[in-house]
């Protein structure tokens, strides 16, 4: 069963590797909306697939983070996604499959998956 | 409407993240005896006025302006009355919020617990500054998962840090199975 010694040389090891993250270094920002109606839609596990697939991916410059209500609950969970010197993309109606295709297409490659966007989706 | 327990679980902590706590408590005890499920989420964040606290059930009342209604506290005040639980708010300005929720445990209305290790681990994950302790009882025992002694542990290692939050996924659902007989 896992025990504190085991984070203790968890620690150990990471302290050994110099790429330790340093969320104050990531250009790449990711939030994900977890008020009330982001977390009924479904926001959690959409928050865990980025973290997991930027985790995979070693992905040192993207920091995945938590936003409130930003009054469009109809279009939840929404995720937006802050790269510099761009503008603002707002993703809508994200699932955990979604989440993976746009770390791939978008952090990693700069394609932004435009069939999940708000402007694709708004009626 | 919450699918799990655990997500009004993560909801209403994030009541109290954005009361400024710096530490959030998550009990959870399955009582067979009394046939209960007892959840309490606490904080040392700013606290309500008696007004405040009456209004808060309200779901037509809320301290944001992005929109008009405050469902978090009603849905859960609604998942408890529905298994003929009681929820009840106990609140200081200055001092804190304990949100205590009880249901009836073997209720058939009653919602299921779900994945409160990912509920945990979310809050973490999004508020590395603030301590967060989870404990969880039941019959066949207890255990506690304390961001404060993690931190100890980790000596300035993040708790955000990918490694950091999948060992305590694993610590929490490891320390689950031991005490729990089963899903609930």
């Amino acid at each position: 069963m896992k025990s504190l010694a085991e984070l203790q040389a968890l620690r150990d090891k990471m302290k050994g590797n110099m790429g330790i993250r340093d969320e104050d270094d990531a250009s790449i920002r990711v939030v994900v909306g977890m008020a009330t109606c982001g977390i009924a839609a479904g926001a959690r596990p959409v928050l865990q697939a980025f973290t997991d697939e930027v985790a995979k991916r070693g992905l040192q410059n993207v920091a995945v983070g938590q936003t409130g209500c930003i009054g469009i609950c109809q279009y939840e969970p929404v995720v937006e996604v802050f790269m510099p010197g761009q503008e603002k993309v707002t993703y809508v109606k994200m699932t955990a499959e979604k989440a993976v295709q746009v770390v791939n297409d978008h952090l990693v490659n700069g394609n932004v998956v435009t069939e999940y966007t708000i402007g694709a989706n708004a009626k | 409407m919450m699918q799990e327990l655990s997500l009004n679980i993560l909801d209403v902590a994030q009541n109290s993240v954005k009361a400024g706590a710096s530490l959030i408590t998550i009990a959870v005890e399955e009582d067979e005896q009394e046939d209960l499920l007892i959840i309490a989420i606490g904080d040392n964040g700013c606290g309500m006025t008696p007004q405040q606290v009456d209004r808060v059930t309200d779901p037509f009342y809320t301290t944001r302006t992005t929109r008009k209604v405050g469902l978090g506290v009603p849905f859960l005040k609604m998942a408890c009355e529905m298994t003929g639980g009681s929820f009840d708010i106990r609140s200081q300005p200055g001092v804190g919020t304990t949100v205590t929720a009880r249901l009836g445990l073997h209720n058939i209305d009653r919602t299921p617990l779900g994945d409160v290790a990912s509920t945990v681990t979310s809050l973490i994950q999004c508020n590395p500054d603030i301590d967060f302790v989870y404990s969880h009882k039941t019959a066949a025992g207890e255990f506690a998962a304390d961001t404060r002694e993690f931190r100890q542990v980790l000596e300035g290692i993040p708790l955000s840090a990918p490694e950091v939050i999948g060992f305590i996924k694993e610590y929490i659902l490891e320390h689950l199975n031991e005490i729990q007989g089963g899903t609930i």
